[in-house]
C-alpha cells in the first residue's frame, strides 16, 4: 500500500495498527457483516486514472459543449463575477471547515454569515435573515410552510402563476407531500378573497417571470385583512433599485442569490434566501447566526436560536434542512461588499439601457410582437411570428442562447451588463437570419 | 488564529466603491412607485479593503486543511485540490441551465457518468440529482416512497419508522413529507432491537430509515431479516448515506435490500463542506421504485453541478483499484483510535466499530463534562469530535477519523486525549476554562438567544 495519493497508510502502518486492534487483517474489521454482503467482485468502474488523465477526461467533456453567449435568464443570470470573489471563497479555511459546531474556531465564517444576513435585511428592509437555503425555489417552499405553521389550522397558499415555472414547482412539490393546499393562479386577489378562511399565505414575485416589476399596492392589506402572511420572491440584485419586499408590506422576503455574481454553473450550486419579519423569527428554517461576547467581552458570533432546529426537535422542527449554502453565501457577500449600493445600482442601469436596446431592435424587425406592458429592467419576453423552438435551435448552431420559449408561447430574452452593443447587434442579425 | 474584530460595515467610508463597471447613461428611471426609496445600506470599500477583510476572517477559521476534524457522522476525509480544477473550468461553469440539450453533451454525459458509477457502487439502478444536501436527500426520498405507494393505490401508509439512534434530520425530512414518525429502540448491543420492531410493523407503515452502520459506528447485523419483515409487511427501506463512508468499496447497500438511498457526496465521495454547502445529496433507487424516480421537483434546476464534477473526478482518481481500500482504512483508523483510548474514555458498545464510534464521556471525569474535553482540544490544535450526539448517552463523544488521516496523526490526537484524561483528575480548571488559544473563549449562548442579535447596526 501507500501507493495512491490520498491515503497516507504504508503496508508497515496497517499491520501495527491491525496488531493495537487485535485483529489479524483488514477484512477482519467487517466480521460482523454477513459474508455475503462483503461485495467480492470487480466494481464496475473506470481502471484508477493520473490526475493528468483525470484532467484530460474533463478536458474533453467540456470541449462537448457548446460555449454559448447567453441572452436568457428565467431564473439563472449571467451577470459578471468580479475576480477577488473565487480567490476568496477558495482559501482553505473557508472552503474545507464545515457548519461552525466549534465557534471559538469558526469565527470566520459566522462572521461573513451575520453580514450576509445584514445584507440581506436591508436589501429586503425585513427584520431577520436566516444563514442561507439551497437556492431560491425551495426558499419559496420553505416560505410556504413557514405560512402554514404560522397560521393556525389555516392549510391554503395562493401562488402566483407569474413566479417563474421552478419556483412553483418546487412549492407545488414540497406542498404535494406535507398536504398543504397550494392554488396557482394568474388572479391572486380574488384567489385571497375566494380562500379566506382557509388562507395561510400568498406568493408573489418581485418581478414576474416575463421581466415586469410588479405592483403590489394594496396585496399587503388585503392579504393581513384575510389572515395570511404576503411572500415575497426577489431577485436580490434588482432590490438595490425596485420596491422592496417591505415597503410593499410583504412579511416574508426569499428568493436566490445567484445574480449576485454567482456563475450559471448549469443551475448549481446557487443559494437561497429567506428573510421575515421579527415576529416570524422563531419559525424561520435552518441555521442563524447571532452576536454574543465571551468572559473577557469580547464581541463574537454563534449559532443560535437552535430549539427550532432538526437536531434538538428532531420531528417537531421548522424544517429538515441542516447543511445550507454556506460557501455561496459568501460569494454573494463578497459580491456585495465590493459592489456597494452605487455598484449595484449600475449594474442595474446597464442591464436596463441594454436590454431596452435589444428590445427596440427587436421589435424593429417586425419579427415580434410586445407582449403586456411595464417596467422591467434586464428580462423582457415577445410574441415571435415564427415558431419559438425553431428561432432557438437556430440561434444556438449561430452560438446564442436567446429566445428560450415560455409556456405562453413566447420567447424569453435577458441582457446583463456582460453584452454591449455590438454583441446584441450580432445577435439581432442573427435572428433575422434565423427567422428566414 | 489571532482575533480580528471587525465587520464589513465598519470598513465603510461614503464614496468608496470595489467594482469596475463602465459608465452608464442615465436612462433608468429612479425614482416612482414601483422603485425603491432610499439605497440599500451596503458597505463602501474598495477592493483591497475586501480582500483582506475576508483573507482576515478566514484565519479564524479551522478547516480540514488546517489540521485533523474528527467530527462524527460528517467524514471530514481530506478534499483533493483535482477536483476544484475540474469544477472551475469554464466550458462547465458557463452553461446555463435551460440550455438547447445539443449545447450541453459534455454535462449531460458527466451526470451520466456519476450515475453509472455511483449505481456501481451501492447496488441502486439510477440516481436523480436534483437534492442539494443530505436532509434535502432524505425530502426527496421519502416523496419517493409516498410516490410508491400511491402508485399501487395503497393510501393507508402514514407512519415511518426511525431508530431512537437515528440522525435528527430523518424525522425532520419524515414530518415534513407529511409522514408520523415511530420511534423503534436500540437494545443493549446498541442496534436496532428487532422484537421492538415486530410489533410495530404493519398495513399503516409505510417504511424505515436507517443508517448502516448505525450513529453509533455499529453495523445493523440483523439488517437482512430487518429488511425481509419491514418488505413483508409491505413497506419501503430506506438507507441514510450519511455513514456510508466504511461500506465504500466493501458493501452495497442494494444488496442488502435497501429500496431508496441517499448519498452525501460531500461527506463519502470528498467534496469540501464549505462552511455548511454547497452539498449535494443524490437519491438512488431500486427496480421497483424507479417509475418514479423522477417525479419530485425539489430543487430549481439540476441540483449542485459543480459538487457532482468534484465527485465524479474523486471517483476516477480512485478507480476500481483503490475504491477496495477506502472504506476498510476508515474503519482501520476509527478503531485504531478507539482501541487506543478505551482505558480513558467510557466505552458504551465494546464492539468492532465501523467508520466511527462513540464513547460516553471520561472514565474519571472529575467534575469536568464532555463539552470540557472538547474545548480542551481545541488549545491542542485539533477539531472537536461531534458531541452529545447519539441522544442515547448523556456525555456522548463521537469521533470519525476517515482514512485520510495518517497514523502519526492518529497518535498525535490519541496522545492528546490521553492527556486531557491526566488533566480533568489534576487540574480540571485547565479543561472548565478551555479554549485558550483561539481567538475568542466560550462565547455567551445564553445571551445570543435571549437577546437575539441577528444583523449588524451602527
Amino acid at each position: 500500500m501507500g501507493t495512491f495519493c490520498y491515503f497516507p497508510h504504508t503496508g508497515e502502518d496497517i499491520r501495527r495498527m491491525l496488531d493495537r486492534i487485535g485483529v489479524g487483517s483488514l477484512d477482519d474489521l467487517y466480521a460482523d457483516v454477513p459474508a455475503d454482503f462483503i461485495y467480492k467482485g470487480d466494481y464496475d468502474l473506470p481502471s484508477a486514472m493520473s490526475e493528468q488523465q483525470v484532467r484530460e477526461h474533463f478536458a474533453k467533456l467540456a470541449a462537448e459543449n457548446v460555449r454559448l453567449k447567453v441572452f436568457v435568464g428565467q431564473g439563472a443570470y449571467d451577470h459578471c463575477t468580479p475576480a477577488a470573489i473565487p480567490y476568496i471563497t477558495s482559501r482553505s479555511e473557508f472552503l474545507t471547515a464545515y457548519t461552525p459546531y466549534q465557534c471559538e474556531i469558526s469565527q470566520g465564517t459566522l462572521r461573513y454569515i451575520f453580514e450576509w444576513q445584514t445584507m440581506i435585511c436591508r436589501l429586503t428592509g425585513m427584520d431577520c435573515s436566516n444563514a442561507s437555503m439551497y437556492d431560491g425555489p425551495t426558499a419559496a417552499a420553505e416560505a410556504m410552510r413557514m405560512c402554514v405553521a404560522s397560521v393556525k389550522k389555516r392549510n391554503s397558499v395562493v401562488v402566483s402563476s407569474g413566479l417563474l415555472p421552478n419556483v412553483r414547482a418546487t412549492i407545488l412539490t414540497y406542498a404535494k407531500y406535507e398536504g398543504v393546499n397550494v392554488v396557482v393562479t394568474s388572479d391572486v386577489r380574488a384567489k385571497v378573497q375566494e380562500l379566506s378562511s382557509d388562507l395561510a399565505g400568498v406568493i408573489v414575485p418581485s418581478i414576474d417571470r416575463r421581466g415586469y416589476i410588479c405592483d403590489h399596492e394594496g396585496l399587503a392589506e388585503l392579504v393581513h385583512a384575510n389572515g395570511g402572511l404576503l411572500v415575497e420572491y426577489c431577485d436580490p440584485s434588482a432590490l438595490a433599485v425596485v420596491k422592496t419586499p417591505a415597503e410593499w408590506g410583504a412579511d416574508i422576503a426569499v428568493g436566490d442569490g445567484q445574480p449576485l455574481g454567482i456563475p450559471l454553473n448549469f443551475g448549481g450550486p446557487y443559494v437561497g434566501f429567506l428573510a421575515c419579519r421579527k415576529d416570524y423569527m422563531r419559525k424561520m428554517p435552518g441555521r442563524i447566526v447571532g452576536q454574543t461576547e465571551d468572559a473577557e467581552g469580547r464581541r463574537c458570533f454563534v449559532l443560535t436560536l437552535q430549539a427550532r432546529e432538526q437536531h434538538i426537535r428532531r420531528e417537531k422542527a421548522t424544517s429538515n434542512i441542516c447543511s445550507n449554502q454556506s460557501l455561496m453565501a459568501l460569494w454573494c457577500t463578497v459580491y456585495l461588499s465590493l459592489m456597494g449600493p452605487e455598484g449595484l445600482r449600475r449594474v442595474n442601469e446597464l442591464c436596463w439601457e441594454r436590454s431596452h436596446y435589444l428590445r427596440d431592435e427587436l421589435l424593429k424587425t417586425g419579427l415580434f410582437e410586445p407582449v403586456g406592458e411595464g417596467e422591467f429592467i434586464k428580462e423582457f419576453v415577445l410574441k415571435p411570428h415564427c415558431p419559438a423552438d425553431r428561432l432557438m435551435h437556430a440561434l444556438a448552431a449561430a452560438g446564442y442562447f436567446a429566445a428560450l420559449p415560455d409556456e405562453d408561447g413566447n420567447v424569453c430574452f435577458c441582457v446583463t451588463e456582460k453584452h454591449g452593443r455590438e454583441e446584441m447587434d450580432a445577435l439581432v442579425k442573427c435572428v433575422k437570419e434565423a427567422a428566414l | 488564529m489571532r482575533y480580528y474584530d471587525k465587520l464589513i460595515f465598519e470598513l465603510s467610508r461614503p464614496g468608496r466603491s470595489g467594482f469596475s463597471l463602465p459608465e452608464a447613461e442615465g436612462g433608468m428611471p429612479r425614482e416612482g412607485r414601483l422603485w425603491r426609496s432610499a439605497p440599500a445600506g451596503l458597505p463602501e470599500v474598495s477592493e483591497p479593503d475586501v480582500v483582506r477583510h475576508y483573507t482576515n476572517l478566514s484565519q479564524m477559521n479551522f478547516g480540514v486543511d488546517t489540521g485533523f476534524y474528527p467530527l462524527g457522522s460528517c467524514t471530514m476525509k481530506y478534499n483533493p485540490k483535482i477536483n476544484e480544477e475540474i469544477a472551475s473550468m469554464p466550458g462547465f461553469t458557463g452553461q446555463h441551465p435551460l440550455q438547447p440539450e445539443e449545447s450541453v453533451r459534455g454535462t449531460k454525459a458527466v451526470y451520466e457518468e456519476l450515475d453509472r458509477a455511483l449505481a456501481a457502487i451501492t447496488g441502486m439502478k439510477h440516481f436523480t440529482f436534483r437534492p442539494c444536501a443530505g436532509a434535502h436527500g432524505e425530502l426527496t426520498g421519502l416523496m419517493l416512497m409516498k410516490e410508491y405507494h400511491l402508485g399501487r393505490g395503497d393510501l393507508a401508509r402514514t407512519k415511518v419508522i426511525v431508530p431512537d439512534s437515528a440522525h435528527g434530520t430523518n424525522p425532520a425530512s419524515a414530518a415534513c413529507c407529511g409522514y408520523e414518525i415511530v420511534v423503534v429502540k436500540s437494545n443493549s448491543d446498541g442496534l436496532v432491537d428487532v422484537e421492538a420492531l415486530k410489533p410495530l410493523l404493519g398495513p399503516d407503515i409505510a417504511g424505515i430509515m436507517l443508517t448502516n452502520p448505525n450513529t453509533l459506528g455499529l453495523f445493523e447485523k440483523d439488517i437482512r431479516e430487518i429488511a425481509a419483515l419491514v418488505h413483508d409487511c409491505g413497506g419501503l427501506l430506506y438507507y441514510d448515506g450519511a455513514n456510508m463512508n466504511p461500506l465504500l468499496g466493501v458493501v452495497r447497500p442494494g444488496d442488502m435490500g435497501f429500496d431508496i438511498l441517499h448519498l452525501n457526496l460531500h461527506k463519502t465521495f470528498s467534496t469540501p463542506h464549505g462552511g455548511g454547502g454547497p452539498g449535494s445529496g443524490p437519491v438512488g433507487v431500486s427496480e421497483r421504485v424507479l417509475p418514479y424516480l423522477d417525479v419530485p421537483r425539489v430543487s430549481g434546476f439540476n441540483g449542485n453541478f459543480t459538487v457532482m464534477l468534484r465527485a465524479l473526478a474523486y471517483i476516477l482518481m480512485l478507480g476500481r483499484e483503490n475504491i477496495r481500500m477506502a472504506g476498510r482504512l476508515a474503519t482501520l483508523n476509527a478503531n485504531y483510535v478507539k482501541e487506543s483510548l478505551k482505558d480513558c474514555y467510557k466505552l458504551p458498545v465494546p464492539s468492532v466499530c465501523k467508520h466511527e464510534f462513540v464513547f460516553d464521556g471520561l472514565l474519571e471525569p472529575n467534575g469536568t463534562t464532555t463539552l470540557d474535553v472538547a474545548k480542551r482540544l481545541l488549545d491542542y490544535g485539533f477539531h472537536a469530535p461531534t458531541i452529545y450526539f447519539p441522544l442515547l448517552f448523556h456525555q456522548a463523544i463521537m469521533i470519525e477519523p476517515t482514512e485520510t488521516e495518517s497514523p502519526e496523526t492518529l497518535d498525535a490526537f490519541i496522545d492528546v486525549m490521553r492527556k486531557i484524561a491526566v488533566e480533568a483528575r489534576t487540574n480540571p480548571e485547565l479543561l472548565h476554562s478551555a479554549p485558550r488559544t483561539a481567538p475568542i473563549g466560550r462565547p455567551d449562548e445564553t445571551k445570543a438567544a435571549r437577546q437575539p442579535i441577528l444583523k449588524y447596526e451602527a
